[in-house]
């Protein structure tokens, strides 16, 4: 029983990130109707972002002395490269957005799909001519602790705080989403981007903050990857398969769906956790993928999504 | 006889007499020649499937895998048991080297067979996900086969592939592409592309063309698995991933969907400009930084991609049909 709550933990954990990024992909496809095949490589960047940016960040604010014992000082320093990654993603997003996927708006979902596959191939090997093929170690930003008094089980404290800013991050998400003007017309493009323009809003604006939003997510995954796994080793392709297994994520939510996703991604995160727990480790990239084919077959709108009719 | 038969027993005779003088070829460029074929066979394939048929697949390295490795089994484990039984020899050994790229072509077709009828259901994005995933599931698989080596690759004993072997196949390939598209089935193909709900309200079966295409493509890409298989004598599961997917697509875009003749210019095209590039990165001249984007042709494969579809979504070689229109405008003015 332990042994299945411990899988229950760490699946959960990893779900959370699936579900970050997941909910860049459903967004994305909430306005645009189109799946951003480079979403998965935002996430490297972010990944790259923040381990550039520590240096400079750790310049700004002090880690003391003891940079292994958790302070103040860790924590803000921590936070600032989440936000700056986060920017800095949210930036690349919005000029991926402006430069390729706007002026093919009107055309063909085949153009559109092999330009976001340019896109993402050109950020895999422009990222390694830039940061070099081979795996680099990620920064320790966060000193890690074991909770104690919780028997067998392992927990730690990184751990809870990953699960704490990510339910933050969600929630405002559903405060952006639902709250606000630029939420509601994000809604309303994604219900019918003709009638909303109609009603004074513009589509543009609204699609490139959803790119910057989806994108900064994305960010922020890596970045809590990062907290969580400790001697977390990032490359140029590393992007590709959590890219991937976060898209099955968003499908077996329904896509479009924002809850979709987060429940999407919490589900494949456990579920890939017990197949390498119970199962086999070989069959850890596999299983998305059975998933996504089981899925696709039985309940192609997957878990949340609605029925839609195509309309000739 | 009819024009395209004319033209390919024209070519055969063509790279008959050419493979006589195999021998006086400069090992290097002979190596771009093979290549070359492969991947006019491994293009033209695809196209049959992205371009004719609008279905974007990404995982078509993994059919190429399953060939590659069938007919590589055939020789390493079948041969050596059966070449006495045909009397040895170049003969024999000939006739072995074609059963094996058989086996790997028909190895590939069921494969595709088994891939295409669930996932072509699917449209669009969720298809080239698909595919990709059945890739990566081929690949995973074959890395876990220790009898074929697994992740430490396979050797094969001897080159059976030579410059008369591919460009025949490369030859029947687009023989059989060209007729295909020409006749009942490629109207089917193009109907499902050009408005698949129209096509079905016609009551054609979508289905089953694109499972046709899918099927065809793929058995040709198990041919180019074999012939890469026995031109290289070692493969290895990483060869066949995602990245060799994305080349075989880079081709099938460049040259145009749907436009054979622009295919096979751009598979030519695209196997000499990785050996330019490389030599035009070692040039003193440049900066340093230049020089590295032009050696990493993937950089250049992607920003070509997306230029490409930017500016001309029809593919580099096509005209988009101005050429016949403006031909056929001059002709009736000279009538007139």
């Amino acid at each position: 029983m332990t042994e299945f709550l411990q899988q229950l933990i760490n699946g959960l954990s990893l779900g959370s990130i699936y579900a970050l990024i997941a909910l860049g992909y459903t967004m994305v496809y909430g306005v645009l109707k189109f799946i951003n095949f480079a979403h998965g490589d935002v996430y490297m960047v972010g990944a790259f972002a923040g381990m550039y940016l520590a240096p400079w960040v750790w310049k700004v604010i002090p880690q003391g002395s003891d940079p292994s014992r958790f302070s103040w000082h860790t924590a803000g320093g921590a936070l600032a490269i989440l936000l700056l990654s986060m920017t800095l993603c949210a930036m690349l997003g919005v000029v991926i957005e402006r430069l390729v996927y706007r002026p093919l708006r009107e055309r063909p979902r085949l153009t559109v799909l092999i330009t976001a596959i340019g896109v993402s191939i050109f950020l895999e090997y422009f990222g390694q001519y830039l940061f070099g093929a081979d795996p680099q170690l990620f920064p320790e930003i966060l000193p890690d602790r074991v909770i104690d008094g919780l028997g067998d089980l392992t927990l730690s404290v990184n751990q809870v705080i990953v699960f704490v800013v990510t339910l933050l991050l969600l929630a405002a998400l559903c405060f952006i989403v639902l709250k606000t003007k630029i939420g509601t017309a994000m809604r309303a493009l994604s219900y019918n981007p003709v009638a909303a323009s109609l009603m004074g809003i513009n589509n543009d604006v609204v699609i490139a903050f959803t790119f910057g939003l989806g994108s900064a997510l994305a960010a922020a995954a890596a970045i809590l990857n990062a907290i969580n796994y400790p001697a977390y080793s990032i490359d140029p392709f590393m992007g590709i398969l959590p890219g991937i297994k976060a898209f099955v994520a968003a499908v077996l939510g329904g896509i479009g769906n924002l809850p979709g996703a987060v429940v999407g991604g919490l589900i494949l995160g456990v579920l890939e956790t017990l197949v390498v727990g119970y199962v086999s480790p070989m069959y850890r990239d596999a299983i998305a993928f059975a998933v996504l084919i089981a899925i696709l077959l039985f309940k192609p709108n997957g878990l949340l999504g609605r029925a839609e009719k195509e309309k000739v | 006889m009819n024009r395209p038969k004319t033209w390919f027993l024209l070519f055969v005779a063509l790279i008959a007499v050419c493979a006589r003088y195999q021998d006086a070829i400069n090992p290097y460029y002979f190596d771009i020649l093979i290549t070359i074929g492969i991947n006019i066979i491994l293009g033209v394939g695809l196209n049959l499937v992205t371009g004719y048929t609008g279905q974007f697949s990404l995982g078509h390295a993994g059919f190429m895998a399953v060939g590659a490795y069938l007919s590589a089994s055939v020789t390493v484990f079948l041969a050596p048991h059966w070449l006495p039984a045909l009397g040895g020899g170049a003969a024999g050994e000939t006739v072995l080297f074609v059963f094996a790229l058989t086996a790997g072509g028909f190895g590939a077709a069921v494969a595709g067979l088994a891939v295409g009828v669930p996932s072509l259901r699917l449209k669009g994005d969720y298809l080239a996900i698909v595919t990709l995933g059945f890739a990566e599931i081929i690949r995973v698989l074959l890395q876990n086969m220790e009898v074929v080596g697994g992740s430490r690759g396979l050797s094969i004993p001897v080159r059976s592939t030579g410059l008369f072997g591919t460009y025949l196949a490369a030859g029947i390939t687009v023989y059989v592409v060209v007729l295909l598209v020409h006749s009942t089935y490629g109207r089917g193909f193009l109907t499902v592309r050009d408005d698949e709900i129209a096509a079905e309200a016609m009551g054609i079966n979508t289905t089953k063309y694109k499972v046709i295409a899918f099927v065809v493509a793929a058995f040709f890409a198990g041919i180019a698995g074999g012939l890469y298989a026995h031109f290289k004598q070692f493969i290895t599961p990483e060869g066949f991933g995602y990245l060799k997917s994305v080349d075989i697509v880079v081709i099938v875009i460049l040259g145009g969907m749907g436009n054979t003749p622009g295919v096979i210019l751009a598979a030519i095209l695209l196997t000499i400009l990785p050996e330019g590039l490389r030599a035009l990165s070692g040039w003193e001249v440049l900066p340093g930084g230049l020089r590295g984007i032009i050696k990493n042709r993937m950089i250049l494969y992607s920003l070509l991609l997306i230029v490409l579809m930017l500016t001309r979504p029809q593919g580099l070689f096509s005209t988009g049909g101005k050429l016949t229109q403006w031909w056929r405008a001059t002709k009736r003015r000279g009538r007139a």
